[in-house]
């Protein structure tokens, strides 16, 4: 853990951040507030559970008082009824990115076939330090590329679409902005994290959260990353590679958040912990698994329990420690 | 080479010795290179009983000294899964009995067989309920099938946290009352949806009175299975209408019984799990199998002359050991060449649940894959 930290919430200018593990089934949301010394009234973004939005039950439960659900999904489901024409340029935004994305993973498939080869070898002759080094240059220009283009469709999207320029997204960002500027809190749930970074995303959403305290676990927590990375390294069908897929609010930086990590990451296989860790370096992979929990002040790590970084030598070693 | 279940060469040095198998609690006794079945009792003679395609399906114990202790070794590659009985002789009479010295059976619709799980077979971890998945439901729906000039029930998995306002992939399973009993088909798919491994879906489970008969190239069921049930369902649960999100799985006779229904009804279904399917054919003359085969080959014959294109995607499995390996793997070419993406499998088992029961995740996740890689809880 690193050095104590003054309480949550105390400084909203700060940008505070309280990242998570999965609240399902142990859940850590309560204490980790009342560690960061949290309190007033909270609102919700649950869009990431799509038809289940809003469903706060559980939750309100855990937290032991009530929550006002922004239902993102809900709206931008009446959106695209009412606006034809900006759902099918989101629509058409969406068919590139699928392109793009598979487009990437078709080159993604040799370069970390290439760089897995290579780390497995046992010749550790100079050539072959040099190859390694290269194999993983590769994929880490394939990765910036591909995040570069991500970002340049979205700002083609926005320059016209935007929450501000189409009028009844601007009047969404309006009561949106009123409903957290009022809350102490903005919870971010999980889910499917490309439904709630749309979401996320449609409305405008980035700069009302940069300017209140924010809780945010597992695909939530991706969502403010400045990049979200999907992950699986034993999936039933498929080579099981990371995959750079969307550039997240940065709300936190020089970070790729993994939640559920415990089962989707072999953290036994050295190897692979190393290629992640350097892959992405100089952001640092991060575990968030039950229990974990990490606060990010003015974008950086300030306190971190039961999280876990992956290191370059293929280890863990405890969040906030040093590299 | 030795052929596996070869019984000769049983003097090597891994054959138990008589005390330690008269001691042994459990059979058989499993070693990298195969396995020792044994029984201890009063016999004139006893036989190992399973099926397995290209050996007898009887192979005699050698009794050991002039005891009551019967041992036979077989050589069983690894990962391997056999079903099989003793046969007792006493006093010239024969009765089939499980190995008493085993506690693994396999249950089926005909009663149950003792299993010997070769070495490095494990059964899958998500074939075992899962506390923390949550568990779907199976209700019973009642339709007329004019198609069928009967009344139908149909068992209907809904999936956890039920929605209206989603829509649902289905799946219509052939025998789906023996997949539940046998499969452990609703454990599996609690699982699979619990880890993102495939959507939450709808699953009809069928179960014919005359499988052999309506499953065997019948017109009748494939109106059934493919229109009047789908349109049942449409009605009564928010299913998704593309053809992608139509899954028809069968093992078997249920596995002819899915080609059929998707090849007389193209574009019905966009997926097929076809399980060890009773695929009889014959490129000249007649096929080798019983009657009950018959309109079986005469529709796979017809099949084979002209495929079309039954569905985008197919999942096809068999056994190595079943007599029905030969059938199956002639179907993937054929498949293939007219434009379907088949996903094949063989595995060292049989023809029983068991097996079919294992191929479950690959089957479903290959046709139906959940939101694993987008969704974080």
């Amino acid at each position: 853990m690193v050095s104590t930290v003054r309480r949550f919430g105390q400084y909203p200018h700060m940008h505070d951040v309280l990242l998570l593990g999965p609240q399902f089934r142990a859940p850590n949301l309560r204490e980790a507030l009342e560690h960061a010394g949290r309190h007033g009234p909270l609102v919700t973004i649950t869009a990431g559970w799509q038809e289940r939005e809003g469903e706060l039950g559980a939750l309100e439960e855990h937290l032991g008082c009530r929550a006002r659900d922004l239902r993102l999904y809900e709206r931008a489901e009446a959106v695209f009824t009412h606006d034809t024409e900006l759902h099918a340029a989101y629509r058409a935004r969406q068919n590139d990115l699928r392109l793009l994305q598979n487009l990437y993973r078709a080159r993604l498939d040799h370069a970390k076939a290439a760089a897995r080869e290579l780390l497995q070898s046992e010749d550790d002759s100079p050539l072959c330090r040099k190859a390694r080094r290269s194999a993983i240059a590769a994929l880490r220009r394939l990765d910036a590329e591909h995040l570069r283009d991500i970002r340049a469709l979205h700002r083609r999207f926005d320059a016209q679409w935007a929450a501000d320029r189409r009028p009844i997204l601007a009047a969404q960002l309006a009561e949106l902005e009123r409903l957290i500027g009022a809350a102490a809190l903005v919870c971010i749930a999980g889910g499917h994290v490309a439904v709630l970074l749309n979401r996320l995303r449609l409305f405008g959403l980035e700069r009302a959260l940069r300017a209140r305290p924010v809780a945010a676990w597992s695909a939530g927590a991706m969502a403010l990353a400045e990049r979200v990375v999907l992950f699986h390294d034993h999936p039933p069908q498929g080579a099981g590679n990371a995959e750079v897929f969307e550039s997240g609010l940065a709300l936190v930086r020089d970070a790729v958040l993994l939640p559920h990590a415990a089962t989707r990451l072999a953290t036994e296989d050295r190897r692979r912990v190393a290629l992640l860790a350097r892959r992405f370096a100089p952001a640092a992979c991060y575990t968030l698994d039950d229990g974990s929990r990490m606060l990010w002040r003015g974008g950086r790590l300030a306190d971190a329990a039961g999280s876990q970084r992956l290191m370059r030598d293929g280890g863990l070693a405890p969040a906030g420690g040093r590299a | 080479m030795r052929r596996p279940l070869d019984t000769t060469d049983r003097d090597d040095d891994r054959t138990p010795d008589a005390a330690a198998m008269a001691a042994a609690p459990r059979s058989p006794v499993v070693d990298p290179g195969g396995v020792t079945f044994v029984y201890h009792g009063a016999a004139d003679a006893v036989n190992l009983r399973c099926w397995i395609h290209g050996l007898p399906a009887s192979q005699p114990f050698e009794r050991v000294g002039d005891g009551e202790l019967w041992v036979l070794r077989v050589e069983l590659p690894e990962n391997s899964r056999i079903e099989y009985k003793f046969e007792v002789v006493r006093d010239g009479v024969e009765e089939w009995i499980l190995d008493p010295l085993n506690p693994l059976q396999a249950v089926d619709p005909f009663g149950a067989n003792s299993v010997a799980q070769g070495h490095g077979y494990e059964r899958p971890e998500w074939t075992l309920a899962d506390p923390a998945a949550r568990a779907g439901t199976v209700d019973e729906v009642a339709l007329h099938s004019a198609a069928l000039d009967g009344d139908r029930h149909v068992g209907v998995y809904v999936p956890a946290r039920f929605r209206r306002s989603r829509r649902y992939p289905l799946l219509v399973v052939h025998d789906g009352y023996d997949y539940l009993r046998y499969a452990s088909l609703q454990v599996v798919l609690d699982n699979l949806i619990h880890r993102l491994e495939i959507p939450p879906l709808i699953a009809a489970l069928t179960q014919s009175p005359e499988r052999l008969v309506e499953y065997a190239g019948h017109d009748g069921h494939a109106r059934f299975v493919a229109e009047e049930l789908p349109q049942q369902l449409t009605h009564d649960f928010p299913l998704h209408p593309s053809q992608a999100a139509r899954g028809l799985m069968g093992a078997s006779f249920g596995a002819v019984a899915s080609l059929h229904a998707a090849w007389r009804h193209p574009g019905a279904f966009g997926r097929l799990v076809l399980q060890s399917g009773s695929f009889a054919f014959s490129d000249i003359g007649h096929h080798r199998r019983t009657a009950t085969f018959d309109p079986v080959a005469r529709f796979v014959n017809e099949f084979r002359r002209r495929p079309g294109r039954p569905a985008e995607r197919i999942y096809l499995s068999c056994g190595i050991y079943e007599s029905l390996i030969y059938e199956n793997r002639s179907l993937v070419p054929l498949l293939r060449h007219h434009g379907i993406e088949v996903r094949y499998e063989e595995v060292r088992d049989g023809h029983n649940w068991e097996n079919w029961r294992d191929r479950l995740q690959s089957a479903l996740t290959s046709l139906f894959p959940g939101p694993l890689w987008m969704v974080y809880e």
